[in-house]
């Protein structure tokens, strides 16, 4: 029954999962929390490991939720489960490659439909950050300023790159090391020992 | 991740051309799923049919896989550490910016306006307050732009 359940949950996922990987979070989010299989901190604490490690980020959710709730077994099948609807829709989509290019592009409906996912797909990306703004996560002022710190610095390139910097100059070198994402969080982790440890 | 893909499957491998790669790219984003994994099963089917599409997924699964399920069997008894724990406290905050501030990119590259934002922020309370699972988020985002196109081309 556990399988069947995690099998189901992570196949729906990888069906509605539009937008890639952060977007995918609010979907994963919301099945673990609605089948007890993980709290909420471990949730960030898993998202915080897939950050720092390679790979895209729905594996390895689907992973460690699968062997937390039902063992090695448990993370194949999850992890198998979030792939499958990849695979039928895109076999599918790419047998039909040519015939569905004609068809599809330029069709309103189509494109209409994307352009309002895009949209969609931002709201469900914000709901995970405002899911997660919870008192076991936000523990102390402290916790603001890492947020502050971090937000800062992942929005800076974006602020200060005009359309001439170019990324291979020194400067659009250091924009791009100081909004790396495991350098923030291998940061915060170590503002974090010495603060708390 | 695409820039990657972009130089081992085009410049090095020469598998697909710049254009096909750009339509694979929109494929992959417009199908439901990871998309470096729809990216590896266009790239396999396209070099070698189901082998290839076998091949691909495995590669872009497996080391994100052998790694977590690594991490998965020591972190249950790592993270009662009291230093662990300490280095989470600080880590859970930074997460939750991470998640948070690609969405000034996001909507600034989807070229969201005042009436368009309202589609985010509808969805974002729906989930947020309402507890909306996502999926139906999705799908009726899907059904009322399909019924309000239908109205538009009948007028």
């Amino acid at each position: 029954m556990l399988y069947l359940q995690l099998f189901i949950s992570f196949f729906r996922i990888g069906l509605f999962g539009f937008g890639g990987g952060l977007a995918i979070l609010s979907l994963i989010q919301m099945e673990v929390e609605a089948h007890g299989w993980m709290t909420q901190q471990e949730f960030v604490d898993i998202v915080a490991v897939s950050q720092v490690t390679p790979g895209p980020i729905g594996i390895n959710c689907a992973t460690y939720v699968g062997y937390t709730a039902g063992g090695l077994w448990g993370s194949v099948l999850t992890t198998f489960a979030i792939v499958l609807p990849s695979l039928i829709i895109m076999l599918s989509v790419c047998r039909a490659y040519f015939w569905l290019n004609r068809r599809f592009q330029g069709n309103p409906y189509f494109e209409q439909t994307l352009r309002i996912l895009r949209f969609t797909v931002i709201g469900l990306i914000a709901s995970a950050a405002l899911l997660l703004i919870r008192p076991t996560n936000f523990i102390d002022t402290a916790s603001w300023i890492i947020f502050g710190v971090v937000a800062f610095f992942t929005i800076l390139p974006e602020l200060v790159r005009s359309q001439t910097t170019n990324p291979k100059s020194i400067r659009g070198k250091i924009l791009n090391l100081a909004s790396h994402p495991i350098l923030l969080i291998v940061l915060a982790g170590l503002a974090g020992y010495i603060l708390y440890a | 991740m695409l820039p990657l893909i972009q130089r081992e499957v085009v410049d090095r491998q020469h598998w697909i051309d710049e254009e096909e790669f750009l339509n694979m790219i929109a494929l992959a984003q417009a199908a439901p799923g990871l998309i470096a994994v729809n990216s590896a099963i266009f790239i396999g089917w396209r070099i070698g049919g189901w082998r290839g599409v076998c091949g691909a997924v495995l590669g872009a699964v497996l080391p994100s896989f052998l790694i977590i399920l690594m991490i998965a069997m020591v972190f249950s008894d790592w993270k009662n550490l009291p230093a662990v724990e300490a280095v989470f406290k600080g880590v859970r905050p930074a997460v939750v910016a991470l998640i948070a501030a690609p969405l000034v990119k996001l909507a600034r590259s989807a070229k969201i306006t005042w009436l368009t934002a309202l589609i985010p922020v509808t969805a974002a309370l729906l989930i947020w307050l309402g507890g909306v699972n996502p999926v139906w988020v999705i799908v009726s985002a899907i059904i009322i732009t399909l019924i309000v196109e239908k109205l538009k081309n009948k007028n």
